[in-house]
């Protein structure tokens, strides 16, 4: 079943260089209990993509298009019915824990505050489910740490924090922004085990959004591409990766350097992220693009259906992309 | 071969005082490097690898010199540089430079970039003619990928992976022998960070520049170095040729750090061992007697309290720091 569907999904920002558009028209959906990875470099409108979904955007940014959870549009919604759908039906949680958090409020308190407002139950209620929570997220000693402050916690501990303040109203869609990047390795792979247990435990689907390919692989059903605001291509995990239809990805997965393997030299993508004042008017990879031809800075390819349960944009024939 | 840096039994212990103590009170000793030793030959690639934590980027300010070492010798080119003045320093120094982790942080904004580059040749080489020191510039901006005609600009009209280009061309201005690079591409994107890492190995090779290359993403650390060392708090867990820890870790942090990078193939990551590493990082302030490792390590035993493990040679300079050491592949799927 479609939890989320988003219809030609564009942000805009009013800068002043006059509008800039950060998300160009993204179209996609994610099912009931389902993983969606959402992979891009910096300015590729991932984390805009996400914000404009939960209402989030910049005082200077607007999004046009629909975004339908439930049927419901959210983009048109008034903020008091769009705050009864956060935190209750889809939460989200951030890159940097430190800061999406009160330092000065315990976390009792920050916690508790979620469910007594959305739920209406009562604090001392709020705060043992919390600590339930704490303990499902494997924070050691819940029912004692509750009452700190932030800064007692490291990085890690922080972030799984946020998730079970996401969880906390059990929502049925969780946007995960880069969760694991400003944590080690080590504590990176406890994170994702912790979201793969909530997957397991709650069924929340989850939209993960990275630049990581590696915690894609392990982690999440289908995969979007996204560049310059645009969808380069989207399929399930295993056919993305295993053949990529587009140059862009290929490119991608051939310039990280895999410690399974002993490569003399990584491939590059020439070039630098996009100037999204600056796109051409056709692909936005064409000037970076290897397999460029003569129609790509002008003709815009569109999005097409193929292999049954693929899509991509590219000028190029797949059997071509190498 | 005579090595161009030896590192022996280096410390490096910063007096902290704790959160709201009395003024008066003795403050504490953290030791941030703990005991390193490592030799490093001519045109060699050393890889440091470790979480965040772990006493790396200490480690690099020690040998360029901008942190005092309490403890230990750093021989480069057969003069011990810890036990010299500052100002006697001073003339090695041209010899060593250093690579930062935020590109634009590293730069002055408000230099252009031929000052910015020019101005570790001016402070050394006061002598040299304008127009020479001009040529110099933009030959090297060639060099490092960048059009001489960018001279004139200022930093933020660049790119991160500019603005690192800079960066490099500003520490290699001087032809120094030795070259740092801390975290040099873990702020640049993928697609950016592959062309920084080939640049980075093409000019080794061609300059014949001895590196350390500091970074906590082993595959990045892996793919650029000939030899790595794995730190813990502030100690070397284990040393070894970059293939060989890699495909045969033998100390349990070493395989466990290996077992949570993920790899970038769903069919592979899925069959995977996964031993995930529980707790955190104990506080470097009270680190874990014996074994620093011991309260994490799957393989602890009542032993790993009492002495701190010796360095045990496994072979073909394999070095590890664990008396249970034993080889175990992380990377193959399990079967």
């Amino acid at each position: 079943m479609t939890l989320l569907q988003t219809k030609d999904l564009t942000v805009t920002f009013q800068t002043a260089d006059g509008p800039v558009n950060a998300v160009n028209g993204v179209d996609f959906s994610i099912d009931t209990g389902e993983t969606l990875a959402i992979v891009g470099e910096s300015g590729s409108g991932k984390s805009q993509t996400a914000f404009a979904i939960m209402g989030l955007l910049a005082r200077n940014g607007h999004a046009t298009g629909q975004a339908l959870f439930d049927g419901q549009d959210l983009l048109s919604m008034s903020t008091k019915s769009l705050n009864k759908i956060r935190a209750r039906e889809i939460a989200m949680i951030f890159q940097d824990p430190m800061t999406s958090l009160n330092p000065y409020i315990r976390i009792s308190d920050q916690m508790a505050e979620v469910m007594t407002l959305h739920r209406g139950i009562s604090k001392r209620e709020a705060i043992s489910q919390s600590v339930r929570m704490l303990d499902a997220v494997r924070i050691p000693d819940a029912k004692a740490r509750i009452t700190s402050y932030p800064h007692e916690f490291s990085g890690g501990m922080r972030q799984r924090i946020m998730i079970a303040m996401a969880l906390l109203c059990e929502p049925r869609l969780l946007i995960a922004d880069e969760p694991t990047t400003a944590l080690d390795v080590t504590v990176q792979a406890q994170i994702m085990q912790v979201l793969a247990d909530i997957r397991r435990d709650f069924g929340t689907a989850i939209i993960l959004i990275t630049h990581d390919l590696g915690i894609v692989a392990d982690a999440c059903d289908r995969t979007l591409v996204l560049y310059g605001g645009q969808i380069m291509e989207e399929g399930p995990t295993d056919d993305v990766f295993a053949r990529p239809s587009h140059p862009y990805t290929s490119g991608l997965l051939r310039a990280v350097p895999r410690l399974d393997r002993d490569d003399e030299e990584l491939l590059t993508i020439a070039g630098e992220p996009p100037d999204m004042s600056r796109l051409p008017a056709g692909c936005p990879f064409s000037p970076r693009c290897a397999a460029v031809m003569p129609q790509c800075a002008d003709i815009k390819p569109a999005l097409t259906g193929f292999d049954g349960n693929r899509r991509r944009s590219c000028h190029l024939p797949v059997n071509e992309v190498a | 071969m005579e090595p161009i840096l030896s590192v022996q039994d280096l410390s490096v212990t910063f007096d902290v005082h704790p959160q709201g103590a009395w003024p008066w009170t003795k403050p504490q000793k953290l030791h941030a490097v703990n005991g390193i030793s490592f030799d490093l030959a001519p045109g060699e690639c050393l890889g440091v690898v470790g979480e965040s934590g772990s006493g790396k980027s200490t480690l690099a300010r020690a040998i360029v010199g901008t942190v005092p070492s309490s403890h230990g010798r750093i021989v480069f080119e057969g003069h011990d540089l810890a036990a010299m003045s500052t100002n006697a320093r001073r003339v090695h120094r041209k010899d060593v430079q250093m690579i930062f982790q935020d590109p634009l942080a590293a730069l002055n904004p408000r230099m252009n970039v031929g000052d910015i580059i020019a101005e570790p040749l001016i402070t050394h080489e006061p002598k040299t003619p304008r127009k020479e020191v001009r040529k110099r510039v933009q030959a090297l901006m060639e060099r490092v990928g960048l059009l001489p005609n960018l001279i004139n600009r200022y930093p933020h009209e660049f790119s991160g992976g500019q603005c690192q280009r800079i960066g490099i061309a500003r520490a290699l201005i001087l032809k120094p022998k030795l070259l740092i690079c801390d975290e040099p591409v873990s702020a640049l994107d993928v697609s950016v960070q592959a062309q920084v890492v080939n640049l980075l190995r093409e000019l080794q090779r061609d300059m014949g520049l001895s590196m350390i290359f500091i970074a906590h993403d082993l595959s990045v650390v892996k793919h650029v170095s000939d030899k790595v060392m794995v730190m813990y708090l502030g100690r070397t867990m284990e040393m070894a040729a970059s293939k060989v820890l890699t495909a045969t870790p033998r100390h349990p942090y070493s395989q466990a750090l290996i077992a949570s990078v993920p790899i970038p193939d769903p069919v592979l990551e899925r069959a995977r061992r996964r031993p995930v590493l529980e707790g955190e990082l104990p506080s470097p302030l009270r680190p874990p007697s014996g074994c620093v490792f011991r309260t994490r390590c799957p393989k602890a035993q009542d032993v790993c309290a009492k002495e701190r493990p010796p360095m045990i040679d496994a072979g073909d300079g394999h070095w590890v720091a664990c008396p249970f050491q034993q080889v175990q592949q992380v990377l193959e799927p399990a079967r």
